[in-house]
């Protein structure tokens, strides 16, 4: 682990990515000391420095006990968690003066991107000036949101002003006993995001962290908290379909869902950590936790995943579908190049009466890159008439990469219909050369075929995402043939 | 200028060797016709044109326009002017025919120095065409050959070369599992192409097809070479004493 660090450092030097700013950290290392440190400098409640102590706990037993979950089918060196910062203060980047210092083939991707030139500077440091003031574009936002009595910001925040929504909601989908990187986010986890949509308001806008003020830096410990009370609609999207700097090797987020009566909430994410160098050097390993609760009747929460970054992405967004006649859904798309891995898929839990859950998953992998299909379908026994539709299909570019599908199916409800659909197929290198003789270039063919493969995972994403999300699944797989 | 000059041409497929030297000129505004035996080697000829790398070059130049054929990749050669409207049409699920032409043809248009065409004004293009080889209008909105039947796939490969509007088009069989009517419409399609400034290059095993599209020149390819050459009475002497008696008197 440290010599990947230093090996991460060694490339933020080569990029020129200089963090001369004295930064404000704690020893490195994880003890309950630490856990106290990072909760006193966060000036929180009792509660909830009990809750991430008994979550620091529970890691340690875990630790002891086996240590990370390795049913996975990822390979990795073993994470030295003693050799890891768990605080550091938000440390002012260093802003760049202009695009030049800046990186020219992060510039290339950007412009591939299609991202604007002021989105640009922002996302790789750049003193951005008056023209693109995002503090006020966020500012604007908020105000609006306010006034329909939607609370949106970050977690840190929610913590101090709505102590009783996070206490009543925090751990209640995803608790910290959970799973071992759960538990390690419970008790460390830095920020986030957290919003509220009050009872039958339809939030007007997309929100996405993005709005969240440019200042907020995703962490390393994410913590995210999102509730729709009864009849409300929200559609929420996370990260950014443009290449982060990111200094962290480990990630490991939890976001939690909950919806009420007749409640929608949406969830888009489009993930595109450093992914490594072509030799697998570097690169982010990203274990996520996400789940949603459709606590109410007719409840419905959409997961929807462009997953093309990370070294290892381990992640599964679920739905526990307690509610009667609720709906679960998830839409992915991952994609594998070089020598990335991803072990990812969902878990649908029935619960309550007619319930509902769509399963979507779409697996490129190109390159050396493997990847798998993990889904976990279970059919309670009250869950009378509940149904299940998945189809896990993945495409190969070259040879040398993999794809595997674990379904597990888990019915305790005769009255349940289950369809399960899977393909594999390739790149024909009669397809591409049937583009390529109308005139398309390789490259351009890829990303149309790679396209098409995905269309009914990014017809979900919201429509400004979805572009930029096409963009990059292309973009991803540059050099993956030929 | 001549279109295409082929001279001594030799291609392998793998270990094989498939075309065992092939001359052959066709010059503006020709149609040459190329018949021959099953296995005889007129696709991988097609192939070698339009530049599939299962094929390589091992002997001979191919001139096209002037140009060294062989240093072009194939979409360079599309863009070029190169045209081959497959045997076998490749089905790509989740991109829609619409989709694919458009791309094509803004791809070719842009070498050409030409501006794209939006949405829209594709459209209008597009629709003049389909008249042309009256083409159902659902079979934009599909999937690129996805589930088209064997006539479909044809037509549609007729469609493309009149949206592309190429100098050299190379036939591999459009005319093969056509009914009588889809011959006609897809020959009506591919006559309408024919100027002083284009060339064509029609494989067909069938005599009917080139009452159609009528050759200036037959050739007659058999085990990687052309063993005979004529007027389009031969094509008929063909259809009429089958292949067997070339093979004897070439031997
Ligand atoms: N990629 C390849 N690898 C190996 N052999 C090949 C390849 N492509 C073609 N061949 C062989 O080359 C020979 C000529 O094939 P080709 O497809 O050019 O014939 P053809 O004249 O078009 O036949 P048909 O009339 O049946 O379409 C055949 O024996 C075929 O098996
Ligand atoms: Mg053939």
């Amino acid at each position: 682990m440290s010599e990947t660090i230093e090996k991460l450092a060694d490339r933020e030097y080569e990029y020129g990515f200089v963090t001369d700013i004295e930064e404000e950290r704690i020893p490195k290392g994880l003890s309950e000391e630490i856990v106290r440190i990072i909760s006193a400098k966060k000036d929180e409640p009792e509660w909830l420095l009990k809750w991430r102590l008994k979550a620091f706990e529970r890691f340690q037993q875990m630790r002891e006990d086996g240590h990370c979950p390795d049913w996975a089918k990822l390979s990795y060196p073993e994470i030295d968690f003693q050799d890891m910062y768990y605080y550091a203060a938000p440390k002012p980047k260093k802003q760049l003066e202009s695009l030049d210092e800046v990186d020219p083939e992060l510039l290339a991707t950007y412009e591939k991107l299609g991202i604007p030139l002021q989105e640009q500077k922002r996302l790789a440091g750049v003193a951005v000036d008056a023209v693109f003031d995002s503090v006020s574009v966020a500012t604007t936002y908020k105000g609006e949101l306010e006034k329909q009595g939607i609370l949106f910001g970050s977690f840190s925040e929610a913590v101090k002003n709505h102590p009783e929504l996070v206490r009543k909601y925090l751990g209640s989908v995803v608790p910290y006993s959970d799973n071992f990187f759960a538990a390690l986010n419970s008790a460390v986890f830095s920020d986030g995001s957290f919003a509220y949509i009050p009872k039958g308001v339809r939030c007007p806008m997309e929100l996405s962290t993005y709005f969240r003020i440019n200042a907020q830096e995703t962490g390393q410990f994410e913590r995210t908290l999102i509730i729709a009370e009864e009849s409300s609609y929200v559609s929420y999207l996370e990260g950014c379909t443009a290449p982060m700097r990111d200094e962290n090797q480990l990630h490991a987020a939890v976001v939690e869902l909950v919806a009420l009566d007749d409640a929608e909430i949406k969830y888009s994410t489009v993930q595109n950590w450093y992914p490594g160098d072509k030799d697998g050097k570097g690169g982010i390993y990203n274990f996520v936790t996400k789940r949603g609760a459709c606590r109410g009747k007719r409840s419905k929460i959409s997961w929807t995943q462009v997953e093309t970054g990370s070294a290892i992405t381990w992640k599964y967004p679920g739905c526990i579908l307690q509610g009667d006649d609720s709906v679960g859904e998830f839409y992915s798309v991952a994609l594998t190049n070089n020598r990335q891995q991803a072990d990812t898929g969902t878990k649908m839990i029935h619960i309550g009466k007619n319930t509902k859950s769509t399963i979507i998953s779409k697996g490129i992998s190109a390159g050396h890159g493997q990847q798998s299909y993990r889904g976990l379908v279970r059919i309670g026994p009250k869950a009378h008439g509940a149904r299940n539709y998945s189809q896990c299909d993945s495409l190969l570019l070259g040879d040398q990469c993999g794809a595997h599908t674990f379904p597990y199916l888990e019915v305790k409800n005769a009255s349940s219909t289950l369809e399960h659909e899977a393909t594999t197929s390739k790149i024909g290198e009669d397809q591409l050369f049937y583009c390529r003789q109308r005139g398309i270039s390789e490259e351009d063919a890829i990303s149309m075929i790679v396209n098409g493969f995905c269309k009914e995972v990014l017809r979900e994403l919201p429509m400004e995402f979805a572009v930029e999300a096409q963009a990059l699944l292309g973009v991803s797989l540059e050099g993956s043939v030929g | 200028m001549t279109m295409l000059e082929i001279e001594n041409l030799h291609a392998t497929a793998g270990d094989a060797e498939i075309l065992k030297g092939i001359d052959l000129t066709i010059r503006p505004g020709e149609i040459h016709a190329i018949m021959g035996p099953n296995g005889s080697g007129k696709s991988t000829l097609a192939g070698v044109l339009s530049g599939r790398a299962a094929f390589e070059v091992t002997k001979g130049s191919i001139l096209y326009q002037g140009k060294n054929l062989q240093e072009l990749d194939p979409e360079q050669r599309a863009r070029e002017g190169i045209f081959l409207a497959f045997q076998y049409p490749v089905e790509i699920p989740g991109v829609t025919n619409n989709y694919f032409l458009k791309a094509s043809l803004n791809a070719i248009r842009t070498h050409r120095g030409e501006e794209e065409l939006d949405a829209m004004d594709f459209l209008s293009v597009v629709k003049e065409k389909m008249k042309i080889v009256e083409m159902p209008k659902d079979l934009m909105g599909r999937s690129i050959n996805e589930g088209f039947s064997g006539g479909e796939k044809k037509r549609n490969e007729v469609l493309q070369m009149l949206l592309l509007e190429p100098k050299l088009m190379v036939l591999d069989e459009t005319d093969s599992g056509l009914d009588i009517d889809a011959l006609r419409v897809v020959a009506t399609g591919v006559n309408h192409l024919r100027s002083p400034e284009r060339s064509m290059l029609v494989i067909t095993h069938y005599q009917r097809l080139l009452d159609y599209i009528v050759p200036d020149v037959v050739h007659v390819l058999s085990e990687g070479r052309i063993v005979r050459s004529g007027g389009r009475e031969l094509a008929l002497e063909l259809e009429e004493k089958g292949y067997g008696w070339i093979e004897e008197a070439g031997a």
